[in-house]
């Protein structure tokens, strides 16, 4: 049977992954960052996941807004790295899991999450520098296959935290029935506090980003009950991107053992963080 | 006479993109969509109004086009991540444009961001 072996919550930023495209991490706006990722980084190449579902929005490269899905999977077996319109990242191609994306699209549905399904989509930087982020030096082929889970974090109404939450817990049970032996990581991407327009543009809250990364592990339907109303004023308009983190946290068990964590401002107009999560760790005490 | 559906909640400072929002934007955010493309950035910069007018914008959108008025593009219906392709074609970057938005230069934003944020929104 298929298991959730660690989730992992990280920004993604697109500068993130442009400062490893350029080799720049070691200058000193990036180095702090990059070093905060390294000890999670280490932690996530001695357990490399067969397969990785990543929880993440597109921003105007792979989807449009003629099609606002709420929440959408990919089932192909391959996804283009998207040109965003500065060409190509100069990372592989995304390898894709389409027996695990189709048995998530049945279980799900049955579940009553009627999830849009995309059998072709490029793939930005909400997907790309995640898995940058896990395994900053891929060479020829990405370590896992990947299922992207897309949500509408972009146009109001988006999904409300609880139904995230609720959504990951599906995923859960889907993984845990899938009947290949496979170790499955999830991603929740986005985040922390940002917005990039109005007047309050570089808003940042450190005191919810602390409570939000604490409260992650150990009290994710506190997170659930935030409304977008409350997103979006405690973390700016773009950080209601948050709520993915709650598919992530969702998709594990109700124990679950921090690895690391970091957090650092900026990334450019963000408060980035990362927090690696262990979804065996209560198993094997 | 249909009634006009507002974004559910209101925060000073703070864009809410909504469906109607969404649907006053649709044909500029669109038109910016189409720059990721070198052979569409060409297109557009021979040209820009009849660029402007084949996507459908309306004149107030292709005045705020041609003025590079990014505030006013975000008050016509742009969306953020749609106006920045077509600021990144300019050279500009988001956090140029988050100077625009809260009346800083570039620099002093990314300074005001490396000292931490703007913590007191």
């Amino acid at each position: 049977m298929a298991e959730v072996i660690w989730g992992l919550a990280t920004s993604h930023v697109p500068s993130i992954g442009a400062a490893m495209d350029h080799g720049t991490t070691g200058d000193p706006y990036w180095k702090p960052l990059f070093d905060g990722y390294q000890p999670a980084r280490e932690w996530m190449a001695e357990h490399t996941p067969d397969m990785a579902i990543v929880v993440y929005n597109d921003h105007a490269n792979g989807v449009d807004l003629d099609v606002v899905p709420t929440f959408a999977i990919g089932t192909a077996e391959s996804y283009q790295v998207a040109d965003e319109g500065f060409g190509r990242r100069p990372v592989p191609e995304v390898r894709g899991a389409p027996e695990l994306s189709l048995h998530l699209v049945e279980q799900l549905v049955d579940e009553g999450f009627d999830l849009t399904v995309f059998q072709a989509l490029d793939v930005d930087h909400g997907l790309t520098v995640p898995l940058s982020v896990f395994c900053p030096e891929p060479g020829e082929a990405w370590p896992c296959a990947v299922v992207p889970l897309l949500v509408n974090v972009i146009q109001y109404p988006q999904p409300t935290a609880a139904r995230c939450y609720a959504l990951g817990q599906a995923i859960g049970r889907a993984v845990r029935s899938y009947p290949d032996d496979v170790k499955v990581a999830v991603f929740g991407t986005g985040g922390m506090s940002h917005q990039l327009a109005g007047a309050r543009a570089g808003f940042i809250n450190p005191a919810f980003d602390a409570m939000y990364l604490e409260a992650i592990q150990t009290d994710p339907q506190k997170l659930a009950a935030l409304s977008r109303e409350e997103y979006v004023r405690l973390a700016g308009s773009e950080g209601i991107e948050l709520i993915m983190w709650l598919v992530m946290r969702g998709a594990m068990d109700d124990e679950i053992t921090r690895v690391h964590e970091a957090y650092h401002v900026p990334a450019s107009n963000t408060a980035a963080a990362l927090a690696l999560f262990d979804n065996r760790a209560a198993q094997r005490a | 006479m249909g009634v006009v559906t507002e974004s559910r909640f209101d925060l000073p400072g703070t864009y809410v993109f909504d469906g109607q929002t969404s649907r006053r934007g649709y044909r500029m955010n669109k038109m910016f969509m189409t720059l990721r493309d070198a052979g569409a950035r060409a297109r557009f910069l021979a040209d820009e109004p009849a660029y402007c007018r084949e996507f459908g914008l309306t004149p107030d959108q292709q005045q705020a086009v041609a003025d590079r008025d990014w505030q006013a593009m975000l008050d016509l219906g742009g969306s953020i991540f749609y106006v920045y392709k077509l600021a990144m074609m300019d050279g500009k970057s988001m956090q140029y444009l988050g100077g625009v938005f809260t009346g800083m230069t570039e620099e002093e934003f990314v300074a005001a961001l490396r000292a931490g944020g703007r913590t007191d929104g």
